[in-house]
């Protein structure tokens, strides 16, 4: 492992890691608001939390960190349950003002609660180790493609199941949902639970790498930025959502990399942000759902009324 | 087989239905009919479970019903299907009350998991077949005509085989042949032991297909019989069928 660390450079290595946490995030988000339909405009609240559980039983309580990552996950399965109660209420942009105040409320309390360091945060958070070795760079980056792969896994399976169709048919037509005998409630509850706790693992695995953590790290901006991810992917589909936050995710990189001479490296903030600003509204113009929407690369067959004539005209029809 | 005692059902002032009582027998085609504003969609909604009644009891084969669980299923008066999931996939959804594989069983790939995925799936053409629609399996729902679209979603209300059936406007918007299709249909799903309601405004249509017939004006039953009974009822004349023309003009211009 030390030797593999040696061969990549840490700094490439960090890039991944950091990448793959924002897929995880970008996944939960999908879930919630691309599967099911649920605007939520406050993923970074899920993502804190996450993120402060496993800080919090880790370095305050001195829990194992691998035992504080699967709490902080099953807390914010919970929390995000709970967290997605208004949506049994409030439907579309006013659920989106709902979340967004919610995520309001949750870096707040992050910010000033005492438990979580206040605005100093929480440092020193330890490293998982596996058989006696810390798992840093490679290690890590070896970690969280796992959970990665696992969560992708999971998501697969769960949006193609009768779950999924649920969660479909709520997002479509919610009158349509409960004349199918669909418990609208639990659904909803449930997917902001699991799209809470991918949020959840992206968050400790978050503060176990960067083993420092404030509230800054979990504000409206993130939840705004994954959120134009997921969208700018296509809404719905979780190769959209890798794609989608790849791209938006490596493209500020890329301008480190290779050093523009008419760029200013202290400026690559307010550069990041009119590139998003710039390929949102292109793709919003040519594709509005997105890259990988049913409109996007992946056709799915698409019939138009002249081709159901040609079917018709072949059989008969009672 | 369904028994409704003292159904009343105000918004705010207005009391859009008025301690209807009604009893639809096993077996039978049961016709709802009245003016607009009559409170038939009110009523409707109620028996679908999307409003709570303020008073009365509805009883399913003497228990308190609900939808899809109890074998209950409906149209819808607009049609809602969901127009960019396949045909298959639209008429699949109306199994979804008799399955019950949950998170684990989907994220496992458990046995049973997929045993119910083959049963939705077959059982889902094959109501396809009975409404004519098999070859149509794999197009966007959205892509249909309007007739086969209320196609689909008849098949979708009855692939879980439900005891009653609920038909919301069935033939709104059709032409005469595709009403006739439709009426055949319907006698067809009774023929196969489901018992059905509708909601209708086409009176010539529910005439000929209904055994039994109710009236509602402002939202109190005004006549409960046969067609014929009905039709010759002189209430029923001065509350609907006096407006029969101003429907006829609305819904021509509608087509």
């Amino acid at each position: 492992m030390n030797l593999m660390d040696d061969m990549l450079n840490p700094y490439y290595v960090d890039i991944v890691v950091f990448l793959i946490i924002y897929l995880l995030l970008g996944l939960g988000l999908n879930l919630i608001t691309g599967y099911a339909g649920q605007v939520s405009l406050g993923h970074a609240a899920f993502y804190g939390i996450g993120a402060y559980s496993s800080a919090i039983l880790s370095v305050t309580y001195g829990m194992n960190p691998w035992a504080s990552m699967g709490s902080a996950v099953v807390i914010t399965f919970v929390i995000s349950a709970i967290l997605g109660l208004p949506s049994l209420r409030v439907r579309e942009d006013f659920l989106a003002i709902t979340t967004l105040g919610l995520g309001l409320i949750a870096q707040s309390v992050f910010k000033n609660a005492e438990i979580t360091g206040g605005a100093y945060g929480i440092d020193s958070i330890p490293v998982p180790s596996l058989f006696g070795l810390e798992l840093k760079n490679v290690g890590y980056l070896l970690l969280v493609v796992v959970v990665l792969l696992a969560g992708i896994f999971v998501m697969q399976k769960m949006t193609k199941s009768r779950i999924g169709r649920a969660w479909m048919t709520i997002r479509e037509d919610e009158m349509v949902a409960q004349a199918m005998g669909i418990n609208t409630t639990y659904y909803k509850v449930l997917v902001f639970a699991i799209g809470g706790a991918y949020a959840g693992a992206a968050g400790a695995l978050f503060a176990h790498k960067a083993s420092y953590i404030s509230a800054e790290s979990f504000g409206f901006t993130i939840s705004v930025t994954v959120l134009s991810m997921v969208v700018l992917g296509g809404l719905g589909s979780i190769r959209g959502t890798l794609f989608g936050v790849s791209v938006l995710y490596l493209l500020p990189e890329l301008f480190r990399l290779f050093k523009l001479d008419f760029m200013e490296m202290k400026n690559l903030d307010v550069y990041k942000m009119m590139v998003y600003g710039l390929l949102m509204v292109i793709v919003m113009r040519y594709r509005p759902k997105g890259l990988f929407g049913k409109t996007g690369f992946k056709k799915k067959k698409r019939y138009s009324a002249g081709k159901e004539a040609a079917i018709k005209g072949g059989d008969q029809v009672a | 087989m369904l028994k409704i005692e003292g159904i009343t059902k105000r918004f705010g002032g207005l009391v859009a239905v008025d301690q209807v009582s009604l009893q639809v027998n096993q077996g039978e085609i049961f016709g709802l009919i009245g003016p607009n504003g009559a409170g038939k969609t009110t009523f409707f909604n109620i028996l679908t479970g999307i409003y709570k009644p303020d008073a009365g009891t509805i009883m399913f084969e003497e228990k308190p019903f609900r939808i899809a669980k109890s074998g209950i299923a409906r149209t819808f008066q607009n049609i809602r299907l969901l127009k960019e999931e396949t045909v298959l996939d639209n008429v699949a959804l109306g199994m979804f009350g008799k399955t019950s594989s949950g998170l684990w069983a989907a994220i496992l790939g458990l046995r049973s998991a997929k045993e119910e995925e083959a049963i939705v799936h077959t059982e889902s053409l094959r109501l396809l077949e009975l409404v004519g629609l098999a070859s149509y399996e794999q197009l966007e729902a959205g892509s249909l005509s309007y007739g086969n679209q209320r196609r689909v979603e008849i098949a979708r209300a009855l692939v879980a085989k439900p005891k009653l059936l609920l038909l919301d406007e069935p033939t709104a918007g059709m032409n005469a042949e595709e009403v006739q299709e439709m009426t055949a249909l319907i006698r067809k799903i009774r023929e196969n032991g489901t018992t059905v309601i509708l909601i209708e405004h086409n009176v010539t249509m529910v005439t000929g297909l209904c055994d039994r017939i109710a009236v509602l004006d402002h939202g109190v039953k005004i006549a409960d019989d046969s067609p014929e009974a009905v039709i010759s009822n002189p209430e029923v004349i001065e509350a609907y069928i006096g407006k029969v023309d101003e429907e006829g003009v609305t819904q021509h211009a509608a087509n």
